[in-house]
């Protein structure tokens, strides 16, 4: 039996205001449908896990709240308007950022050329400050930034396309496994850096494989299974639930 | 002797430097949406034609020109928001067939409009050759080729400088991180387009001059653009000017050397012996690395 029909009515993520919120959502590519009614809110301020195992549909859920997939049916929300039928470029002109699955950096361009195409919504005239802070954030950047970013290693790719999304000033900040492939401790950074950037007062919606380590930092999680939200709670909640220990953590 | 050699040379670069906007005009395309747009011979041959249609009829020269060339960009941009952008979620091979089958229309247009005769449209300066070492240079050459190094040398500085155009080199390396950094593809496909149009057409009415014109004069042309981008390395825009100038220059030695007979041949021969001996181009541009 799956878990979602032995669930309660979904419990959303709770607090005042969401800044997401996903109604009904379904998704496909071509006639086989990915994403099967999904229903979702991320409230503002707060860290948001996305845990599920491979093939579950995290990344096609993000690719549809970026707008590079359309769904076939349901409705986004965003800070209080309908994004649903709104171009790519649009949502990162309203605050929506992703750090896509497998980082996807521009490789033969320089990491500065990078970092700056991150702020392509946002030219100001602070522009060098704010890259300075990024290089702040990941000091390793700056080394290298006159190299080209195919030529970093796999976590500096990472923290590239990181502070690229960064760069766009994100509302929302969308993060699809930062840590995929990395090595532990490495991977133990990342979520660190997740984690710090939440205090400074990101939302963030983080999809991860590595369900206790997300869950661990999130203020509210949700599980999904084949398409479908399965479980939602708070971290701790999440953590503790027999379910998913039995299924995402392997105990 | 060196004089000859010299009068062919001239010939080779005035005419590659039209082929090199072409081959540009191809690199902008392909870079931007990975597609190869077959109407780009089109470009060249509406420029000259309208421009030598408006000569005709009585708008001076240099409005003419600026006239043609802003007519033809439109029709670029048409092309790209009617007929390319609504079909970009369909397969590239229906995407190229969109662009062999508006090309058919433009020239079907200008064939119906302008007829079939050829066309001549005077050139920028006076007619009086200069002789430099014995080979007699003709002005419209010299618009050719200094005309070509500005626009060659502003769009360097637009790719590497500006930050639009280092959106569009990041939509040729990567789309989907285009367009999660908030770049509008869609928009840089037009573009794309558009720019292609302009330089089709500013390497039509400056060829015009020197070659005459007529409805289907883009065939051909568009072809040696082609041939000259893939010797580039399609999708490198140093690539795309150098292919440009070494076909011109063997054509024309080919046509001295050999026979005119086999000038035609040349880009033929080229991109057979590419696509065995160099898939990547002459230039070493390796598919991912563009523009
Ligand atoms: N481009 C695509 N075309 C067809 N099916 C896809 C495509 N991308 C993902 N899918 C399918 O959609 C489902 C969800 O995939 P995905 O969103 O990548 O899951 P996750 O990120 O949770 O691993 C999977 O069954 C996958 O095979
Ligand atoms: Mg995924």
């Amino acid at each position: 039996m799956r878990l979602a029909e032995q669930a309660a009515p979904m419990p959303l993520a709770p607090d005042a205001r969401a800044l997401l919120e996903v109604k009904g959502l379904k998704v496909r590519y071509g006639p086989i449908e990915a994403l099967h009614g999904i229903d979702f809110a991320v409230a503002k301020g707060q860290l948001v896990a996305l845990v599920g195992a491979n093939g579950a549909g995290k990344t096609t859920l993000l690719r549809v709240l970026s707008g590079v997939h359309r769904q076939s049916e349901g409705t986004i929300g965003f800070d209080g308007t309908d994004i649903s039928r709104l171009a790519p470029h649009r949502r990162v002109a309203l605050g929506i950022c992703q750090a896509p699955e497998g980082r996807q950096v521009f490789g033969p361009m320089s990491v500065e050329d990078n970092i700056r195409l991150g702020a392509y919504r946002r030219q100001s005239a602070d522009l060098n400050e704010r890259i300075d802070q990024a290089y702040v954030l990941f000091p390793v950047l700056k080394e290298k930034r006159k190299l080209s970013a195919g030529t970093l290693s796999g976590g500096q790719q990472q923290m590239l396309a990181i502070a690229r999304a960064l760069m766009g000033e994100p509302k929302l900040l969308l993060l699809d496994e930062p840590s995929l492939g990395l090595a532990p401790l490495l991977a133990a950074e990342i979520l660190r850096v997740v984690d710090r950037l939440r205090q400074q007062g990101i939302t963030i919606l983080l999809v991860e494989q590595n369900a206790r380590a997300a869950l661990a930092i999130a203020d509210f999680g949700y599980v999904m299974e084949t398409g479908r939200i399965v479980k939602a709670g708070t971290g701790p909640e999440l953590l503790q639930s027999e379910d998913v220990k039995r299924a995402y953590l392997g105990m | 002797m060196l004089s000859q050699f010299l009068q062919f040379l001239f010939a080779g670069l005035t005419v590659g430097a039209t082929y090199a906007l072409a081959a540009l005009g191809y690199t902008l395309v392909y870079s931007a949406s990975g597609m190869i747009n077959f109407a780009q011979g089109e470009f060249i041959m509406l420029g000259a034609m309208t421009a030598s249609a408006l000569v005709a009829a009585g708008v001076p020269l240099l409005l003419a020109l600026a006239l043609a060339i802003a007519f033809t960009t439109l029709v670029g941009v048409t092309m790209a928001k009617f007929a390319v952008e609504p079909a970009k979620t369909t397969s590239m091979t229906s995407l190229i067939i969109i662009t062999l089958g508006a090309g058919q229309v433009i020239r079907g247009a200008v064939q119906i409009s302008l007829g079939k005769g050829n066309h001549a449209l005077p050139g920028l300066s006076d007619e009086r050759p200069l002789h430099i070492l014995g080979a007699a240079l003709v002005p419209q050459a010299i618009w050719i080729m200094g005309l070509a190094l500005v626009i060659v040398l502003v769009l360097f500085w637009y790719f590497n400088a500006t930050m639009h155009g280092k959106a569009l080199v990041a939509t040729s390396h990567n789309r989907l991180a285009a367009q999660l950094v908030g770049i509008n593809t869609m928009g840089i496909l037009t573009f794309s387009f558009a720019l292609s149009a302009a330089l089709g057409a500013i390497g039509g009415v400056l060829l015009a001059p020197i070659t005459f014109t007529s409805y289907d004069a883009g065939t051909m042309l568009g072809l040696k653009g082609f041939v000259a981008a893939a010797l580039g390395g399609l999708g490198s825009a140093l690539g795309a000017v150098i292919g440009g100038l070494v076909l011109g220059i063997i054509e024309a030695m080919t046509a001295a050397y050999v026979s005119s007979a086999y000038k035609d041949a040349v880009a033929f021969i080229l991109i057979i012996l590419l696509f065995v001996v160099a898939p990547h181009g002459l230039f070493g541009a390796k598919s991912s690395h563009r523009v």
